[in-house]
């Protein structure tokens, strides 16, 4: 059968090998830890906190919300006492206002969790997704009830399961499909019940063949669901990559993928949808990569948000030689720790340890206009000249060269033969030219 | 845990390098230097040009960036490229000081004053060339012959004109499938490295299939000459056997893979491409056909140079989700 894909985009060599048969693991944390649970862990308004220091809280219970439209609430993940309400530094590197709670170690769950039921209409569906504080949990981070709706005059026509997986390393939507496969389908089905007319997709890149083999297994009879092998390349998992190599379509610039009848969210995503409607659960656990060449066991966690990394680095087999580099996330688009003491989110898809061998960056040399760069930008963008145009300071060019169109995936600095920071380069004056225009709109 | 490094992303990079792009080069040129330096007359002359060229441009590349005060790049292999590059288009029969002015105006005042790799908007090994051939164009012309043909030049020791210099003055043989293949397996006169095409074209076949260098601009520039060599032959239109010829005399291959590819002075776009192939392989003819010189490659490729930055500002390539703007 022929794969599907995009266009351009790079083959990194995907170190999947390292954890993608190690099943899924539940990391229990001990009495007494402290689990820092940060009100921001998505796009949009941060939450306020509904509780203080001294409060008991229970599994499942909100403790941080927010009124605005785009927000996400928060929700404890053990039971036991506030401690604090305080600054503490996520993993970007900011410090994000936090609540402390000491895990009492009985895990009793707020009494409204397991009261679900899936008769719901479309609107009740939406509200228990936002209540549950489902947000991309692929590494984006933006709400899912907003995704969901598109508004009236979208005619949503796929639904697709972003399966891909396409950073290297990481291997967590993959084990939860081998092994919790059926709470994928399930989500989808609740999602579709958004948009009847629309078709199910699961995109699943082939090198995870018994992921493939097991969705197609559960979804065999459903006539609305898809699971389509996908060749194996980097960004399939960007949204707009991921929509042309399953629909043809393309994303207009700009756009949403709303505007070409398409709705994408992760595994993980998904499947918290499903605990939410089927089970009222919201989210307060989820499955980590802890991989790298510096780990001593790779593994798979299902762990509680909000405890700390170094934790998980722990339950792994420790550094089994010193890490040069801590990532969250995967190695293209992760985010580099300053330290390991730093809570795991809703976002937190994979800790990548590596060793100073794999970490190493060689120096940049000049541009030798080969080209590669331009071969293998997934948005058909010029990165050279995007850079020399940052460098430069030519905003206009930046923006005539389409810079803003950039998702930042990093394949032209992966591919780059002088090493340039393409990447980097380009993202930096993204943020500054948009700044920019912002201020010149008045906005 | 405090000493962790912190970078912007991708955290991994791929194995390439401009040294292992330039090596790659040097594997694909080396079969063709080495046919052409055994099969000319004057072998040792020849690979002595073809040392001094590479130690020439290595020099002055590392010189110019001491006295310069920048960090020396040498290891690139550029210079090494470069003096390649340089030594193959020179005749057999160079005067030694000849390829150490050529090295100096190729990295120096080709290369090296505009910024070094990658920074030269011509190609440098053209720029040498170009330079030698203005300057002094009697130590330039003049190739002997080899290979069958060889004994009877050394016996009456006289140099024999390329066969493009004899086609242009009507005084070559008559083309014949013979004198194809003689050209093909590198058996006719010309500059050190241009005269073995078969090497010169399964080393164009290396580059393209380790991705160095895209098809585009050697298929189209090498399609372009024969087609135009077919309609406008030097026999009238529809000369088959004259338009093959065309192609394994004198320096297309070298220049259509090796030369006309230059990164820095050829466009990045896939259209840009297409368009250098082209524009090199009409300008190629109408110098040869028309113009006062035999061969027309190193002019033709150098003047398509000097279009790239236009070549590649229009013909910037779709965007994905483009939105026409109205």
């Amino acid at each position: 059968m022929e794969l599907k894909t995009f266009k351009r985009g790079v083959h990194p060599h995907d170190g999947k090998e390292l954890s993608n048969k190690a099943a899924i693991k539940a990391l229990i944390p001990e009495v007494g830890e402290l689990i820092t649970i940060p009100l921001s862990q998505h796009i949009g308004a941060p939450c306020e906190p509904l509780v203080k220091p001294g409060d008991r809280v229970l599994v499942g219970e909100k403790i941080g919300e927010s009124s605005a439209f785009v927000s996400s609430p928060v929700h404890a993940s053990v039971s036991g006492t506030v401690k604090a309400v305080k600054p503490v530094m996520g993993a970007g590197g900011a410090m994000v206002k936090s609540i402390i709670i000491e895990n009492d170690g009985i895990f009793e769950e707020d009494p409204s969790i397991g009261k679900g039921g899936k008769n719901l209409s479309a609107k009740e569906i939406i509200d228990r997704v936002k209540a549950a504080g489902i947000v991309g949990m692929g590494g984006a981070g933006f709400p899912t009830q907003v995704k969901l709706s598109p508004g009236p005059d979208a005619k949503i026509t796929e639904v697709i399961v972003n399966a891909a997986e396409c950073e290297p390393y990481l291997t967590c939507d993959h084990r939860c499909m081998v092994e919790r496969g059926e709470k994928l389908v399930e989500g989808l089905e609740l999602m579709l019940k958004l948009f009847p007319e629309a078709k199910g997709y699961i995109g699943i890149e082939a090198n995870k063949p018994d992921a493939i083999e097991n969705m197609s297994k559960l979804v065999k009879g459903k006539s609305n669901i898809e699971v389509v092998s996908l060749k194996c390349k980097y960004p399939q998992g960007s949204e707009k990559q991921l929509i042309n190599a399953i629909t043809g379509k393309e994303v207009p610039s700009g756009g949403l993928p709303a505007a070409v009848g398409c709705i994408v969210d992760n595994v993980a995503t998904v499947m918290a949808i499903r605990d939410a409607i089927v089970e009222n659960r919201p989210v307060t656990k989820r499955v980590v990569t802890v991989t790298g060449d510096a780990v001593s066991e790779p593994s798979n966690l299902e762990v509680p948000l909000g405890m700390s990394y170094a934790r998980l680095i722990e339950a792994s087999g420790g550094y089994k030689e010193e890490p040069a580099k801590v990532i969250s996330g995967g190695p293209m688009m992760g985010i580099a720790l300053f330290d390991t003491e730093v809570p795991v989110t809703k976002t937190t898809s994979g800790i990548l340890c590596l060793t100073k061998k794999a970490a190493e960056i060689p120096p940049e040399s000049n541009c030798i206009r080969c080209g590669k760069c331009v071969e293998h930008c997934p948005m058909g963008l010029m990165p050279l000249y995007l850079s020399s145009d940052t460098l430069a300071g030519d905003d206009d060019a930046f923006l005539a060269h389409h810079g803003l169109d950039c998702i930042e995936c990093g394949s032209c600095s992966y591919i780059c033969p002088a090493k340039r920071q393409l990447a980097q380069s380009i993202r930096v004056n993204k943020r500054a030219v948009m700044a920019k225009l912002r201020a010149k709109g008045g906005k | 845990m405090s000493k962790l490094v912190v970078s912007s992303t991708p955290h991994i990079r791929s194995n390439d390098s401009v040294q292992r792009i330039m090596l790659d080069v040097i594997i694909a040129l080396a079969p063709a230097c080495v046919a052409g330096i055994l099969l000319h007359n004057n072998s040792i002359n020849a690979a002595i040009t073809v040392a001094i060229s590479i130690i020439a441009c290595v020099f002055f590349e590392a010189a110019f960036q001491k006295i310069t005060k920048q960090t020396v790049t040498v290891s690139d292999l550029s210079a090494v490229v470069t003096g390649l590059l340089l030594a193959m288009n020179l005749p057999e029969t160079s005067p030694f000081w000849m390829p150490i002015v050529g090295a100096f105006f190729a990295i120096v005042v080709a290369k090296q004053v505009f910024g070094g790799l990658g920074k030269n908007f011509i190609n440098p090994a053209l720029a040498g060339r170009a330079f030698l051939l203005a300057a002094y164009p009697t130590h330039m012309t003049g190739g002997s012959a080899f290979g069958p043909a060889r004994l009877e030049a050394v016996a009456d020791a006289a140099t024999y004109a390329t066969p493009l210099a004899a086609l242009k003055e009507g005084t070559g043989a008559a083309v014949s499938t013979d004198s194809i293949i003689n050209g093909f397996l590198g058996n006719v006169g010309g500059t050190i490295g241009e005269t073995c095409a078969v090497l010169l074209i399964l080393g164009g076949l290396y580059l393209i299939i380790r991705k160095v260098i895209s098809w585009r601009i050697p298929v189209v520039y090498i399609a372009t000459v024969f087609i135009f060599s077919l309609i406008f032959g030097r026999n009238g239109a529809g000369d088959f056997l004259g338009a093959v010829n065309e192609l394994v005399v004198g320096g297309l291959m070298l220049g259509a893979f090796f030369m006309a590819t230059d990164y820095a002075s050829s466009p990045v776009t896939p259209l840009g491409q297409l368009i250098m192939g082209f524009g090199c392989g009409i300008l190629t003819s109408i110098i040869r056909f028309w113009g006062g010189y035999p061969e027309g490659v190193s002019y033709s490729i150098l003047l398509m140079n000097l279009c790239v930055p236009l070549i590649d500002r229009f013909t910037e390539p779709k965007i994905f989700g483009e939105v026409k703007k109205k």
